[in-house]
């Protein structure tokens, strides 16, 4: 069982960017009947979400959040000894972005410069992957790069992806530090799960070609190529119910703390839909989960970051839980402190 | 067995437009106001209120509300 503990390292500071352009799901009109837009509003929780321009990357948003960092607490580059870039999107398939990201921000080349992929539970994971790293003797400072452009893959027919997804790029910075804080992560897995989100087409599985780049129609109207991303909404719901709220009372067991002491429970913004249901099954007080997806959307794994930035920077952080879960089907949850943490205002590129 | 008609409650509280006269005859994309949002919010309910979770692929076979009610029945017993 995936349970793990680390001792001696610390979130120093996050940050996150977003792209200016928004996008509202009152204008959605083309694809939901009017008089049902609200509703779905209303059961989704979103209000709009921010779209990056057509040139501009997930990398390009991380870079901002980084340098954002970099400038409001002071750091030296030449301190970072490993970068980490999370996302389903990276630049180029072929090189990684992690090594363009080192040298864009001025890192020197004694730094090692690694690519993750995972859906919505990514965050959780690559923070793991970081305090793992920082752990060890020989790095003392990890910047975690995470990142999604859902907009460059979501087909704007899609009647269950177009009102969710939305942009951001997030910066967090893990390092050494000696006040005895503990972090405790559990961590899951069910491939078995493989279609409840999923692109089929476009990688080594199934290659892009002139038939798979061609829309199809769904059961429920919704247009799409299987170049595109497919999401089951009730396969995924049914996982929510079965492993979210398990895994976070897991996570605070294996801590030995008790829920509700626990300062903020930050959800994976999926749909408020969804958290609604965590939260209730949790019976954990609603006025300490932060939301910002009525503003961002569905960020995939940059939406816990993005949350903290952008609901909780000015707060005095103690405790928290962050819980992502999405395609893998992956789901995780850590028990940390963000007691040291700078967090800093969301902001735009 | 479950109780018939708080089972028909509970399905109809989850419309935001509460439908009448349901019966476990009803066909359920028949009903007034139904959207993939209520078959989610029908999966909770079956949850929170019979602990029972209700499979992606149950829920779409499902023709009529006693499809559902059969399942849950089924699911508590064992």
């Amino acid at each position: 069982m995936a349970t793990i503990r680390y001792k001696g390292v610390t979130v120093k500071a996050i940050t996150a960017c977003v792209p200016k352009n928004i996008s509202k799901n009152s204008d959605l009109t083309y694809l939901i009947p009017e008089e049902e837009i609200q509703k779905t509003v209303n059961s989704i929780g979103i209000r709009e979400k921010r779209y990056v321009d057509e040139d501009v990357t997930a990398s390009d948003l991380c870079f901002k959040a980084a340098e954002r960092l970099f400038e409001e607490n002071d750091i030296d580059r030449n301190s970072i000894d490993m970068i980490l870039f999370l996302s389903q999107l990276p630049d180029f398939k072929i090189p990684a972005t992690a090594p363009l990201l080192q040298h864009r921000l001025g890192l020197p080349n004694t730094t090692a410069a690694l690519d993750l992929s995972l859906g919505c539970s990514g965050y959780v994971y690559a923070l793991s992957t970081a305090m793992a790293y920082a752990s060890m003797p020989g790095i003392d400072r990890v910047l975690l790069l995470d990142g999604e452009t859902f907009s460059k893959i979501v087909n704007r027919m899609d009647k269950v992806d177009a009102p969710l997804y939305g942009d951001a790029g997030t910066a967090t910075l893990v390092e050494k530090t000696n006040d005895g804080s503990e972090a405790v992560f559990k961590l899951y897995t069910d491939g078995s799960g493989e279609e409840a989100v999923k692109i089929k087409a476009g990688a080594g599985r199934c290659r892009t070609t002139a038939e798979n780049l061609r829309e199809h129609t769904e059961k429920d109207g919704s247009i799409l190529s299987d170049n595109e991303v497919f999401m089951n909404g009730m396969e995924v719901f049914n996982f929510v119910m079965r492993a979210v709220p398990r895994s976070i009372r897991e996570v605070c067991e294996a801590a030995g703390a008790d829920l509700s002491g626990v300062g903020h429970l930050v959800l994976h913004q999926a749909n408020k839909f969804m958290t609604d249901f965590i939260v209730k099954r949790l019976k954990y007080p609603v006025d300490r989960v932060p939301y910002c997806l009525d503003r961002y959307g569905n960020t995939s794994s940059s939406s816990v970051p993005l949350t903290i930035a952008s609901e909780l920077a000015g707060t005095e952080l103690g405790d928290v839980i962050l819980s992502g879960f999405g395609a893998g089907l992956s789901w995780g949850a850590a028990y940390l402190s963000l007691r040291h943490c700078k967090v800093s205002h969301v902001i735009e590129y | 067995m479950i109780d018939k008609k708080q089972f028909l409650q509970n399905f109809a509280d989850q419309f935001d437009d509460e439908p009448e006269g349901l019966t476990l005859e009803t066909k359920i994309r028949d009903i007034e106001g139904w959207a993939s949002i209520v078959a989610l919010s029908v999966m909770a309910m079956c949850d929170e209120e019979y602990d029972v979770i209700l499979s992606a692929n149950e829920m779409e076979n499902a023709n009529c509300i006693a499809d559902i009610f059969k399942i849950v029945n089924e699911r508590i017993k064992n």
